[in-house]
């Protein structure tokens, strides 16, 4: 189990080739890639920059990777999250999962983007035409974390 | 009792500072009260903190609620809801 905050990219299938060397158990492997979008709300965005609470986010990613373990049966997971400027079409988070069978591993990458989301201390400022602006939080994301619970909570 | 204070993003910018250390009055013993005792700053602490507003207090760097118990040397972050991944 591997979590990394950096301001660099990543290469996600060289972070899956490292993931699954010499494992013969695995035998599913689930990856997201979020990805930054050129419009929000309506609104051109021309960048954006991602800022973090040291310490405390890679603690926080740590503990909901801990309750997916608890949740289903994971041989491995990896979570990378991107800090800093980052511009349209770059990556900004990868998270992988490998199991031995797909619903696990599925169900266990939705779960970690889901909290991740809701959870670890991260915040967005876009830049638009009008100007800088803070990326409001979306009720949407706290309905799709709500879906994991009660034992997430 | 002596704790230190951080603000993240949005709060951070509003309130001006990015952390500070405080001696609290001895009855500031809790998140809930240190929240009031910060809103009476009055200006961007009242507007930010006031009942209603969207908030969120981590303590120790662990998500905290109203009644989570401060303690001498606390780490107390302050920051708007998170929108990361």
């Amino acid at each position: 189990m591997s979590v990394r905050v950096q301001g660099e990219d990543f290469d996600a299938g060289a972070e899956i080739a490292r993931l699954r060397r010499g494992n013969a158990k695995i035998g599913a492997i689930a990856a997201f890639v979020g990805v930054v979008r050129d419009v929000n709300d309506g609104d051109p965005v021309a960048g954006m920059t991602l800022e973090h609470y040291p310490g405390m986010t890679e603690r926080a990613i740590e503990a909901i990777v801990a309750q997916a373990r608890l949740r289903w049966r994971i041989l491995d997971a990896l979570v990378i999250h991107r800090v800093g400027k980052l511009a349209p079409a770059d990556q900004i988070v990868l998270v992988v999962v490998a199991a031995t069978h797909r619903g696990e591993a599925f169900a266990a990458c939705e779960f970690l983007m889901d909290y991740l989301k809701t959870r670890a201390p991260f915040w967005k400022k876009e830049r638009t035409p009008g100007g800088s602006r803070w990326v409001d939080a979306r009720a949407s994301d706290d309905e799709a974390a709500a879906r994991w619970e009660p034992v997430g909570r | 009792m002596n704790v230190r204070l951080l603000y993240f993003a949005r709060l951070r910018e509003a309130f001006g500072i990015q952390a500070e250390e405080v001696a609290l009055p001895e009855e500031i013993r809790d998140v809930g009260a240190l929240s009031r005792w910060l809103q009476g700053r009055g200006g961007a602490w009242r507007a930010e903190l006031a009942p209603g507003r969207a908030y969120r207090v981590a303590v120790d760097q662990e998500m905290a609620g109203a009644s989570t118990r401060l303690h001498e040397g606390a780490e107390v972050a302050v920051f708007p809801p998170v929108t990361g991944g």
